[in-house]
Parts: C-alpha cells; sequence; structure tokens
C-alpha cells in the first residue's frame, strides 16, 4: 500500500515536456497525478523549495556482478548504490558469470531485482558467451526482459556478426550497445602517451577506440540500424559520431564521468582505482568530451560502474582489474559541469534520464502525468566529503574517494516508494 | 658536498625522484667507497648487523650479484629470493610475500619486478628501505646512477655532454633512468631507434628524438647502446634481428662520426653482433666493464645512505 506524496515548492525540470518552472507534483498509487485536482486521504508532504524535482535519474551502463561475483556487488547493493545517488533505474551488463547470453539468466536477474531499491534493465549479451562467435537468441531475451544487447568487456571483433547483430536485434526493439575497442591494439594499462611513457606502462593508444567507432558508424549507415557507443573516451570518437550525426546516423553515444573530469595523470603513483578500459585519456580529449556534452554529441552520461573489491585492485597496477564505481559519484560530477556553464540543467536530465529511457525505450525520463512516480530531488548545494565509509557499493574503488563535492540526490522514489531520503 | 646537505629519501625508486644535489651526493659517496673494492681485504664495517634482503622476480646476474657483493663489502647480512624460489610459484600475492619478508624485520629490501610501480606499492606495505633494481619498463635507478659515475669519471663533469642512446627505448628501463639522469645533470640525450621501439611522447622525458642514427651519434661524448629485447618479439616490431643489426646497429663506423674521445657503452648483457659490434665492444673507447665495477661502488652508496647517514668509516 503505497502513500500519497505531494513534493511541494521545487523546482521542476522535466524536458520532455519542455518543464522548468516552480510547481508541485503529485503522486497517487505510484504514479504521478494532477496536483491541481488534489489528492485525496493521507497525504506526505515534501519541501522540496531550493531543490530540482527530476524525473528518476537512469544509468544505462552498470555492472552489477550478479549472478556470479557476489563478493564484488550484488543486485541488491547495486540498487542501493544507485539509489543513494539519485537512480531509479538501471542497465546491467552480461558479463556475469554465466553471461547473460539467455532467457534463463536474464529472468534469474530480473527475480532477484524484484523488490530492489532501482529498476534493473538488463543488457543481454550479443553472442552466446559473448565469445563473438554467434548471435544470442535476441527474440527470447527480449521477451525476458531485456532491454538491448552488448558484449561489453570485449569489442564484438568480427564485423559480420556486428553487422548481422544490429539487423536482428532492430527486428526486436533491443539497442544494440558497442564497446568499441579494436584489441589488436588495445594491448596496455592505461592511455599511450607522456605520462605511460614516464611510469613505463604500456600504453593503449586512444585509435584502439576510434577504430571500433568506426567501423560502427560505418555498419550503422549502411545497414540502417541504430548502434549506441559505449564509454566514449577520445576526442577522435567524439569527432567521428558528431560528424555521423550531422549525416543522419542512427548512432548514440554515451561518455562517462570519469572521461570529463579526469586525465592519465590520475595514473601517477600506479593508481590502480585510475585504472580503466577504456583508459583515462589526456587534457585535450577531456575538453573534447566536453564539448561533446554540450553541443548533444553525448545522449547520455552513464558510469559504467564497475566493482571490484580488494582482491583485484590491491595489486601491482599490470595485473590490478579495469573498472570503477560511479553510481554515488555521477551526479555531483555531473552537477559540476552545470556549475562551471558546461551544460544546463534541462540537457543534464537530457543525459541523465530522458535521453537513456529513449535509447533503451523505457516508459521512463519524464514528469508526465499517469507516468510512473520516479523523481529524484537534488539539492545542487549540498555539500558532502566522498570518504570509504560513505560508500553504499560493496566495492570502493573509486578514483574520488577523498573528494568534497557540492549537489546530490537528497530524495530518490521509484514507482512511488522512497528509496533513498536524506531529508529526514 | 655543500654543508647541511642531508639526504632526503628511504626508497630509490627512480632517478625521477632525485634531484641534483641528491645525485651528487650518491655519486660522490660512490667515489669515496670504490677505494674499497681494491683492497686487499674488500670488507669495511659500516652495514654490520644490518639485513638486505634481495627480492628477484625477473632473472637478473649482474645487477643481483651487483648488490649482494656491494652489501657484503659493508658486512650488511644479505639473503636472496628469486622468483623461482619464491611462494609467487604458489600463487602468493607480492603483497604478502612483501608483508612476511617484513615480518623479519630486514633493513632494506632490493626488488626486481616485471611490472612497472610494484617497488612503488610495496613502500605502502612493509617498514624497510625499498630499492627499486628495475621495475618492468619504467626504471632501474642505480644503472642509471652508475652510468653517470662511470661518464664523470671518464670525461671530468656531467654537464654540457652530448649523450646517444640508441637501441630499444621502449622496453629500457635503463634509457628512461638514463634519459631523467643526464637531462638532470645538465647533458643533453640524444635518442634513436626504429619507430617501433620508441615511446610516444619521449621528448616529454627530455630527450630529443632523433630521425637517424648519424644525427643521433654526431659529435657525441656518450654512445649508449640498449639490448634488444628478443623475449619481447611476439609483437611484430623488428622483420629481423639481421636487419636490425645491419640499419640500427653500432659499428666501428657509427662510432667514427662520434667525438674522438667519446665513450662507448651498454648496460649488458650484450647481444654481440645484433646491437653492438664485438670490436665495438671490445675497443678502447668501450667502459662497459668499468660500468660494471662501478655499479658495485655505486649500490654501496645507496644502501648506506637509504639505512641511515652515519659518518664514512674505512
Amino acid at each position: 500500500m503505497s502513500s500519497s506524496y505531494l513534493i511541494k515548492n521545487g523546482r521542476i525540470i522535466d524536458p520532455k515536456n519542455s518543464r522548468d518552472e516552480v510547481a508541485d507534483l503529485a503522486i497517487k498509487d505510484g504514479r504521478l497525478v494532477n496536483a491541481e485536482d488534489g489528492i485525496s486521504g493521507s497525504v506526505v508532504e515534501i519541501d522540496a523549495a531550493g531543490c530540482w524535482v527530476v524525473p528518476g535519474l537512469i544509468d544505462m551502463h552498470v555492472h552489477l556482478r550478479e549472478p556470479g561475483e557476489e563478493y564484488k556487488e550484488d543486485i541488491l547493493s547495486g540498487c542501493r548504490a544507485a539509489a543513494a545517488g539519485g537512480f531509479t533505474g538501471v542497465a546491467c551488463m552480461p558479463n556475469t558469470r554465466p553471461v547473460n547470453d539467455n532467457r534463463s539468466v536474464t529472468a534469474l536477474i530480473l527475480e532477484l531485482a524484484a523488490g530492489a531499491p532501482a529498476r534493473v534493465h538488463p543488457v543481454a549479451a550479443i553472442s552466446k558467451a559473448s565469445k563473438g562467435e554467434s548471435l544470442a537468441e535476441f527474440g527470447d531475451l527480449r521477451e525476458a526482459g531485456a532491454v538491448a544487447v552488448s558484449d561489453d568487456g570485449l569489442p564484438v571483433r568480427d564485423s559480420r556478426l556486428m553487422r548481422r547483430a544490429l539487423e536482428y536485434a532492430a527486428d526486436f526493439g533491443l539497442a544494440v550497445i558497442s564497446h568499441s575497442e579494436e584489441p589488436s591494439l588495445a594491448h596496455g594499462s592505461m592511455n599511450e602517451g607522456a605520462v605511460s611513457t614516464r611510469l613505463g606502462l604500456q600504453g593503449i593508444p586512444t585509435v584502439a577506440e576510434s577504430i571500433m567507432v568506426y567501423r560502427e558508424i560505418a555498419l550503422a549507415e549502411y545497414t540502417g540500424k541504430p548502434v549506441h557507443i559505449a564509454h566514449v573516451s577520445t576526442a577522435m570518437s567524439t569527432g567521428l559520431i558528431r560528424l555521423a550525426k550531422e549525416r543522419g546516423v542512427p548512432v548514440t553515444a554515451e561518455t562517462t564521468p570519469h572521461y570529463f573530469t579526469l586525465t592519465e595523470e590520475a595514473v601517477e603513483g600506479y593508481a590502480t582505482n585510475a585504472k580503466m578500459n577504456p583508459p583515462l585519456r589526456s587534457e585535450e580529449d577531456r575538453q573534447e568530451i566536453l564539448r561533446g556534452l554540450a553541443d548533444g554529441t553525448f545522449d547520455a552520461i552513464a558510469t559504467d560502474h564497475a566493482p571490484h573489491s580488494i582482491l583485484e585492485k590491491e595489486v601491482e597496477f599490470d595485473a590490478a582489474a579495469n573498472g570503477i564505481i560511479g553510481l554515488e559519484t555521477s551526479l555531483p560530477l555531473s552537477l559540476a559541469l552545470v556549475r562551471e556553464g558546461v551544460i544546463d540543467e534541462k540537457r543534464l536530465i537530457e543525459l541523465m534520464s530522458l535521453n537513456p529511457a529513449t535509447i533503451l525505450g523505457l516508459e521512463a525520463g519524464t514528469l508526465s502525468e499517469g507516468a510512473p512516480a520516479d523523481i529524484t530531488i537534488i539539492d545542487p548545494n549540498s555539500e558532502f566529503h566522498y570518504t570509504e565509509d560513505k560508500v553504499v557499493s560493496k566495492s570502493k574503488n573509486s578514483p574520488f574517494l577523498g573528494w568534497k563535492f557540492q549537489g546530490r540526490a537528497v530524495l530518490t522514489m521509484m514507482g512511488g516508494r522512497i528509496t533513498h531520503n536524506l531529508f529526514n | 658536498m655543500t654543508t647541511g646537505y642531508f639526504f632526503p629519501h628511504r626508497h630509490i625508486l627512480g632517478i625521477d625522484q632525485l634531484s641534483v644535489d641528491d645525485i651528487r651526493h650518491i655519486l660522490s659517496t660512490a667515489e669515496s667507497f670504490k677505494e674499497i673494492s681494491s683492497r686487499p681485504i674488500k670488507k669495511v664495517p659500516t652495514l654490520r648487523g644490518n639485513t638486505i634482503i634481495n627480492l628477484f622476480f625477473e632473472p637478473s646476474t649482474r645487477t643481483r650479484l651487483s648488490f649482494e657483493v656491494a652489501a657484503k663489502r659493508m658486512s650488511a647480512d644479505t639473503f636472496s629470493i628469486s622468483a623461482s624460489t619464491s611462494s609467487a610459484t604458489k600463487g602468493e600475492t607480492l603483497i604478502d610475500t612483501a608483508r612476511n619478508i617484513s615480518a623479519m624485520n630486514p633493513d632494506t629490501i632490493i626488488i626486481r619486478h616485471s611490472f612497472s610501480g610494484a617497488p612503488h606499492m610495496l613502500t605502502r606495505y612493509v617498514d624497510a628501505s625499498i630499492i627499486n633494481a628495475g621495475d618492468g619498463t619504467h626504471e632501474h635507478p642505480s644503472q642509471g646512477l652508475l652510468d653517470m659515475m662511470t661518464v664523470q669519471e671518464h670525461k671530468g663533469r656531467l654537464d654540457g655532454l652530448k649523450i646517444a642512446i640508441i637501441g630499444d627505448i621502449l622496453h629500457s628501463r635503463v634509457a628512461h633512468s638514463d634519459i631523467l639522469g643526464f637531462t638532470k645533470m645538465g647533458s643533453e640525450v640524444f635518442a634513436y631507434g626504429p619507430s617501433t621501439l620508441m615511446p610516444r611522447a619521449l621528448d616529454r622525458l627530455g630527450a630529443r628524438v632523433c630521425t637517424s642514427l648519424s644525427e643521433a651519434v654526431a659529435d657525441a661524448d656518450v654512445v649508449m647502446t640498449l639490448r634488444i629485447q628478443k623475449e619481447r618479439q611476439n609483437d611484430p616490431l623488428l622483420p629481423s634481428f639481421r636487419e636490425y643489426a645491419r640499419r640500427f646497429g653500432v659499428t666501428r663506423d657509427v662510432v667514427a662520426l662520434a667525438r674522438d674521445d667519446a665513450l662507448v657503452m651498454h648496460p649488458g648483457p650484450i647481444n654481440r653482433g645484433i646491437e653492438l659490434m664485438p670490436d665495438v665492444a671490445d675497443s678502447g673507447r668501450s667502459v662497459i666493464l668499468d660500468q660494471v665495477t662501478n655499479g658495485v661502488a655505486v649500490r654501496m652508496a645507496l644502501l648506506y645512505l637509504v639505512m641511515g647517514n652515519a659518518p664514512v668509516t674505512g
């Protein structure tokens, strides 16, 4: 039995409905209702004065590690981290053990996610076991609840298989998410450049990504089927996607807070929490990614939330696993872009809610009347110190530990249920 | 040495961390220790009671022996562990291995590891001083120092010299330490090798990147040749050693382009006939064996300096 809520005096930012105004928002039976009509019965009032009230944030790229690596994260702990970061929905990548390449794994994930404090949208594998050899059963996967397909963590080496995946996935309305990396060029543990030379670490050149980004663009242009480029890290990839969009190619793209915030310099001292794939790049790459966020080249900010325990991270840099957690720092880092004037509030919400919902075909990303009450209340001024003891995720592998942030989610509501609340 | 100077380092991880004063101090300390090795009784009591552990995860003959000789001449107790005999083969992590060794209270751990940054990581987990004896493709600071000592002995200075470094710079921790060291001391380093073996943005380390062997070697005071690492050949870096020897090998004709009094150096082990021709390696210009002799003196100095600044006794 869910309560009725009235969120009062907040600044409602809802790009889908071109709304940006101070108003009230009413929730009844888990859905948004007209605030003017009034809601009867017991109503919980939430005073959101000074805050932004936005459609629930969606992270279209996370790793929840369940099934198989529950010591790093599980669906429940990952969803708790999501709620704490202001997210009402996450799309989880299929590189679990076993790989989510068949309907039973998809169904298991959704079963485990029932009752979790965020909506879990499974991304299934493109190829069986993500081996890049033959297509997974997209029809079954869609029916079981998958919203997209990806071999994330690994590139699809075989261009013919990728072409067939784009064609066949479109038949079932599944988005195809490309982990774009040319594997023969990607031997290394950080970006190739001055810092890798200084640290004596083998570098991954930017072109390892860009070459594959261009292949995906070419396939999307040729087949007319959409493709989504995951975790873009380089200036060259950003430029390729921008030009493709100008030509009308059905390509969308995401980048991550770490690529627009950090550079390869963060690896200094062999910091394994700055090791991820694709790697942190140069300042020139970072600047171009900021331009891409501002001019619409990027459709989404996603975290690539990749929990690893100290077993994978407190080791030699070359031996350390790739990836960092991101759900609890994504919004604060993105809010910094608004404060610095890189993007405005409307664009922030497009990047973090509306566009991911659209790309994945979710009934989300808006505050329209009748829509599920997935709402995030953001206090853009709330300051906090991000320390290890505050991390909600099971794993603590963040390069942002010790950072002081301004702005965060103070309340998250999913389907009319409060999943995170700092008002109390 | 200027009065009031205090050697500030507990660990020797790379030339990168050393100031010009630090390098001068290490080299002058090494000079004062060098004489010990020519005595009939080659031993001083300076480090008596100190425990030094050689932790070598990569094969090494010269560097490991050199550190052991250095430690024993200073009367320290030394113990050596190599990868094949260590628990690494049983799956123990480097951190656990180091913590276990640390529990036996060594004063200094000398480590060689195939991963860049492994010695840096150890400093966070053990109390002992750490000396980097070569980490991955990052640095080999004692080699850089012994190279500087050798050049200084023969040239009387380290500033204003032209140092040519030829060969596989990409995989050479020696090259990295030498570039950083000689540049800090006021020399200019000219680097040359096939483009496949030149790291990106090498100029940012301070080297001049050359486009021909003659540009690198012309009027050089030092011609330093690096080892071609045969074990790296799974990456298509070179078509053949035969072609490497013909196009990039240091021959008598190449050395003739350098100054008449130029030194020929090589960190060893030499692939004779590939990167360095035997007649050059054995010529009067070669100071390759001086490098080895000075290696002991430099390592005595490093052990002495990291284990506290007791007065030099002799």
